[in-house]
């Protein structure tokens, strides 16, 4: 049957053209497709992954201000906790400091009235002493018969003062 | 409308035909748009015939003749050649040798099914550059295609993603040119062949010459660089000893195998898209044979025909379709078969 067999002319002209139309699209038109497609699949691809990266990028963000402000938020309460310390030690420390300086102050000048008061003594009795023997040469003038009784009246007189003066 | 487009214009060719010849002669009226011919018939108008003479280039006892197919026209000779009507070549160039007898001079006429055949290529061509064109102005950044780009795009992927990643194997990308070219080149061919009219209309893949070539390209892919496994399953197949070693009964099935594969590809390509044409016309046919019935059955008869015309061309760019699919999807398979790694792999 002429159908079942194939004519040589058309056989080779297909051979021809097949191999015309092969080469073309193979090198020109099916690989630039493809081609395009896969770029096409991997730029979705890296813009996903990158869209993904970034949302993490943003958690990560977020969670990083959360933790920075929570430390920031510590260190807040740390400081002032520590600046409350630190003025109630000066607060105390001066008032110990005025405490002391106040004891001193006072310590001295208990001391100075001591010495004071016991070279006022002094002074007393050298003036009595003066006094005395003022005293005593007055009464002498006047009276120089009892010599012997007057000195032992005199003597007890100044003892019974240095008595009295020194309780 | 398209349709109904389709199933009326060979009608409206065939009616004027009818005009001369009551008696039609079906047979002839299918194979000879069935088959190749030296000329593209496109309409008989009363007495003039309406067509497009085609180069013809032959090579005879005498050397190379080339002329318009019009000198051949009406049975005339031309420079010792003239158009052999029955015997064993039938409709093709012939000369008379010395004896008397028909010999078939060496013949690469642009006929019919070439013109058909460049044409379609051509199509295929401007479609598939014109795409690779979009892709290199639209940078991947910008746009993905849509429209006829994008319709392509699917197309190319839905063979590229689904027939030739599964059924290749491995090294798919290797044949994806091939078989996607494979694939689009009989999806065209197929299509224009539906088209009645000039530019379709030639019936190139229902053509045996046409699919051979189809099929024997697969045939060499598969064969030239099938894997040591492959032909190791060919001549020492895993089956039991006695039906290979002293009768290789089954090394020889499976070498027929290796043939009757592209075979079957080469016979069903063609005996589909033939066979659909011979059904539309078949259909169209029944027109004219009862005209002779009168005018009510002639009527009702040609309701009937073109609305199964309409049909069988619905189908027919159905089948348009599967066919050039299962061309690729069976092309794939067997170069996937032939690149087989060993069973003890998996």
């Amino acid at each position: 049957m002429g159908l079942l067999t194939p004519d040589p002319g058309l056989l080779i002209w297909m051979l021809i053209t097949f191999g015309v139309v092969f080469f073309i699209l193979a090198k020109y038109g099916f690989p630039v497709v493809i081609k395009m497609v896969d770029e096409r699949k991997a730029y979705i691809d890296n813009s996903l992954k990158a869209a993904r990266e970034a949302n993490e990028q943003l958690a990560n963000v977020k969670q990083e201000s959360e933790k920075v402000l929570a430390q920031a938020r510590e260190e807040q309460g740390r400081i002032l906790s520590e600046a409350a310390a630190t003025r109630d030690r000066i607060i105390k420390d001066a008032q110990e400091r005025a405490q002391r300086e106040g004891q001193r102050l006072m310590d001295e000048v208990k001391k100075q009235i001591e010495t004071e008061k016991e070279s006022a003594i002094r002074d007393i009795r050298r003036q009595v002493a003066v006094l005395s023997v003022g005293i005593a040469e007055k009464i002498m003038r006047n009276k120089l018969a009892d010599e012997k009784e007057q000195t032992e009246l005199i003597d007890r007189m100044l003892d019974e003062m240095i008595e009295s003066s020194k309780k | 409308m398209l349709l109904l487009l389709l199933a009326i214009v060979p009608a409206e060719t065939l009616k004027a035909q009818n005009d001369e010849a009551a008696d039609v002669d079906v047979n002839e009226l299918v194979f000879g748009h069935i088959g190749d011919a030296y000329e593209w018939h496109i309409a008989t108008f009363g007495n003039t015939s309406l067509s497009i003479p085609l180069p013809v280039i032959v090579k005879s006892s005498t050397g190379w003749h080339v002329f318009s197919s019009s000198k051949l026209e009406g049975g005339e000779e031309y420079e010792g050649l003239y158009i052999a009507e029955g015997g064993a070549y039938d409709g093709k160039i012939v000369e008379r040798d010395a004896a008397g007898a028909e010999i078939r001079p060496f013949d690469i006429s642009i006929t019919k099914d070439v013109l058909g055949l460049f044409i379609n290529s051509a199509i295929l061509v401007v479609i598939m550059i014109a795409c690779a064109r979009w892709y290199k102005k639209h940078p991947v950044e910008q746009s993905a295609p849509r429209g006829g780009v994008g319709m392509m795009e699917a197309l190319i992927l839905m063979i590229y993603d689904d027939v030739i990643k599964g059924c290749v194997g491995e090294d798919y990308k290797r044949y994806a040119p091939y078989l996607l070219t494979a694939f689009f080149f009989v999806l065209v061919n197929n299509l224009m062949g539906l088209i009645p009219i000039f530019p379709g209309g030639a019936n190139v893949t229902g053509n045996i010459a046409i699919t051979l070539v189809l099929a024997l390209c697969t045939f060499l892919l598969t064969n030239i660089f099938g894997t040591k496994e492959y032909w190791k399953e060919i001549f020492w197949p895993d089956v039991p000893t006695w039906l290979k070693a002293p009768v290789p009964m089954m090394p020889l099935i499976e070498f027929f195998g290796i043939f009757t594969k592209p075979f079957a590809l080469m016979i069903r390509l063609f005996a589909n898209i033939m066979a659909g044409h011979a059904a539309v016309l078949s259909l169209i046919a029944i027109i004219f044979i009862t005209v002779k019935a009168g005018p009510i059955i002639n009527g009702s008869m040609t309701f009937v025909a073109v609305v199964f015309g309409i049909f069988m061309n619905a189908l027919e760019i159905l089948v348009a379709f599967i066919q050039a699919y299962v061309f690729t999807m069976l092309s794939a398979v067997f170069i996937g078969l032939s690149r087989v790694k060993g069973h003890g792999a998996k």
